[in-house]
């Protein structure tokens, strides 16, 4: 298979077209405007909608309408406009629209800055909207693994009827790889399918099998009945869609635990401190909706690991997980920075001496 | 016997939850008949109808009307209707909103629908005040009108005068089609009906944005029993609110 060197963000829009996104709704903004600018020249030469919103609340309300009659619809943003598309975000979830929604990390809180962050984990994974739900959340940490989740994202959002989003910092939309692009999709939808979608239904047909998209439920016994199936669909794709990666972990003193590009830098690290005889390994959750606690505990608890360092491009949100999973079994040790700088090979080699030194 | 009236069939048989004296059944009611018709006309493919609800008093209008219908978040309604109508460009598309949703919290949307010339019919029902939430004060409610949230009546020097969403929306380059209308006398309720058919043919035309708005009593939160309450409209909501047809690009054309 060919490989073609391609800038994150042309390659993940691509990418999200070869599977069969055929409506983009969006708004510029730095990380990630090299989307909505590739969406734009690329929807009409297949047939596709690119529409440029007024505003985020606009766009991510367009993907509602879209996904609602079955189409396949993607949105992007960086930080600050996925704040923006939380209410429409809660909406959809309620609602229980599929559709693919791509969140460019920059730094925070508030217009912060415009370089690659890790600050959205908790929006991403902790609600961000209001209410009860979670979205499949994939953090990729290279351009053709990006690619690849594109590739089966839609089929598990129409599975679980629930939207996806990528937690995607600024490197992998910035950055260019060789990758190695899918095959197109033509997707056409199918009303025997999605049942639920708006797909003509008139008077004279089953009541029941009119559309109604929609995350009202005004009764408390109703409101109940359709949290608890939300809730069964999220035990459902915890128990299924869970994806970590595991580097050098068997025999290792040390666990660093990453995610996105930080996990390349841990990587790093971990070579050259092995070269050294430093026994370190990297668990790096690649959903971090559902998070892979079961794993990462079993990769921790072996007799050998004495401790782990979480490190983020943030102030610590992740950990949090991290030590739900071990759950007290192991020290879990802190390395990270604020909005947008990257946790270095030399700190994090550092970080783990001094963690030696203290054993 | 022959039938002289019956129920329209883009009408659910759900029992209207509206306030006695309230004007919503009566616009679902021309809403729901507009479209049949134009089923029946052979203008429209039964089927082919998307409505979408908003937040305030008609927030359960997806249980009323027979069609696929769709839930907005509070005045995103237009922009719901944009993501329908660019999938599904031979459906019949409209959104039903209030004052609070489409002129208050929904202006971005709505405004932005119309200089798009989103290929969508907007009914904008206007009474001047929060009906769902209570009686509070809206951008329209009038000068020196009270409400739960203008106990002093409103006060121009300090929230400003009421807006005129169709005198707007028709200063949008792109807007097609905006008209002014109410329900308080049967030449009126007519008139409303012939605007709302009109919107709908238009859209089915491949026409622009199109607004009927539809002065509209609230009995319950102007405090005032049904007949008063549409005597108020008249004294007070059409001499502020000019009805009329304030574009038409259609009939420019002629």
């Amino acid at each position: 298979m060919a490989l073609t060197l391609m800038k994150g963000s042309e390659a993940i829009a691509e990418a999200a077209i070869r599977a069969g996104a055929r409506f983009f709704f969006g708004y510029p903004i730095t990380p990630q405007t090299e989307i909505p600018e590739y969406m734009s020249a690329r929807m009409p030469e297949i047939g596709g909608c690119y529409l440029q919103a007024e505003s985020e609340v606009a766009a991510i309300n367009m993907v509602y309408g879209a996904a609602g009659t079955g189409a396949r619809v993607i949105t992007s943003s960086s930080s600050p406009g996925i704040s923006l598309k939380q209410e429409g975000i809660s909406y959809i979830a309620g609602a229980q629209l599929p559709c693919v929604i791509l969140n460019v990390m920059r730094g925070g809180p508030g217009l912060g800055n415009i370089q690659a962050s890790q600050g959205d984990y908790f929006q991403g994974v902790k609600g961000g909207g209001n209410g009860d739900y979670h979205l499949l959340t994939y953090a990729p940490s290279s351009i053709q693994e990006a690619v690849d989740i594109l590739q089966f994202a839609y089929d598990k959002a129409e599975k679980y009827r629930m939207p996806v989003l990528f937690l995607a910092d600024g490197i992998i939309a910035q950055m260019m790889e060789p990758v190695e692009m899918p095959e197109m999709v033509e997707y056409k939808v199918d009303p025997e399918k999605k049942p639920w979608a708006a797909t003509g239904w008139k008077p004279g047909d089953d009541p029941a099998k009119r559309a109604v998209i929609n995350s009202l439920f005004i009764s408390t016994e109703e409101l109940a009945q359709h949290t608890d199936k939300l809730q069964a669909v999220y035990r459902e794709a915890e128990k299924n869609e869970q994806m970590w990666e595991t580097y050098k972990t068997e025999d290792a003193e040390f666990i660093i635990t990453a995610f996105g590009t930080l996990a390349r830098v841990a990587k790093t690290a971990i070579d050259e401190m092995r070269e050294e005889g430093l026994k370190v390994g990297l668990f790096r959750p690649i959903t971090v909706w559902p998070f892979p606690y079961a794993a990462l505990k079993e990769a921790c608890e072996q007799p050998s690991v004495k401790a782990v360092l979480d490190t983020e491009v943030n102030e610590g949100q992740m950990i949090e997980d991290v030590k739900l999973a071990l759950n007290g079994a192991r020290p879990v040790e802190f390395l990270g920075h604020c909005g947008s700088q990257f946790p270095t090979t030399a700190e994090i080699i550092a970080k783990i001496r001094e963690m030696k030194e203290a054993k | 016997m022959s039938v002289v009236f019956e129920k329209t069939p883009l009408l659910t048989d759900k029992q209207f939850h509206y306030c006695p004296g309230c004007n919503h059944g009566i616009i679902h009611r021309l809403v729901a008949e507009s479209i049949d018709e134009l089923v029946k006309e052979g203008k429209l493919e039964a089927g082919n109808v998307i409505g979408v609800a908003p937040v305030g008093c008609s927030v359960f209008a997806y249980d009323y009307f027979a069609c696929d219908m769709f839930e907005a978040a509070h005045g995103r309604a237009p922009a719901v209707a944009t993501g329908i109508k660019r999938s599904r460009p031979d459906t019949l598309v409209f959104t039903y909103q209030g004052d609070g949703d489409l002129a208050s919290i929904g202006t971005a949307e709505v405004v932005h629908a119309a200089h798009r010339g989103e290929k969508i019919v907007t009914i904008f029902v206007n009474n001047a005040i929060y009906g769902m939430t209570g009686g509070q004060m809206a951008p329209t409610t009038l000068i020196g009108q009270k409400t739960t949230t203008s106990p002093y009546g409103r006060d121009e020097a300090w929230c400003g005068a009421p807006i005129k969403m169709s005198e707007m929306l028709a200063a949008v380059p792109d807007s097609y089609y905006i008209e002014r209308c109410a329900v308080n006398s049967t030449p009126n309720i007519i008139k409303c009906k012939r605007a709302i058919k009109k919107a709908m043919e238009y859209q089915l035309e491949g026409k622009g944005f199109c607004m009927i708005e539809v002065l509209s009593a609230c009995p319950t939160n102007w405090g005032l029993n049904p007949v008063e309450a549409m005597k108020w409209l008249e004294e007070n909501m059409i001499p502020y609110y000019p009805l009329g047809v304030y574009k038409d690009k259609g009939a420019e054309q002629k």
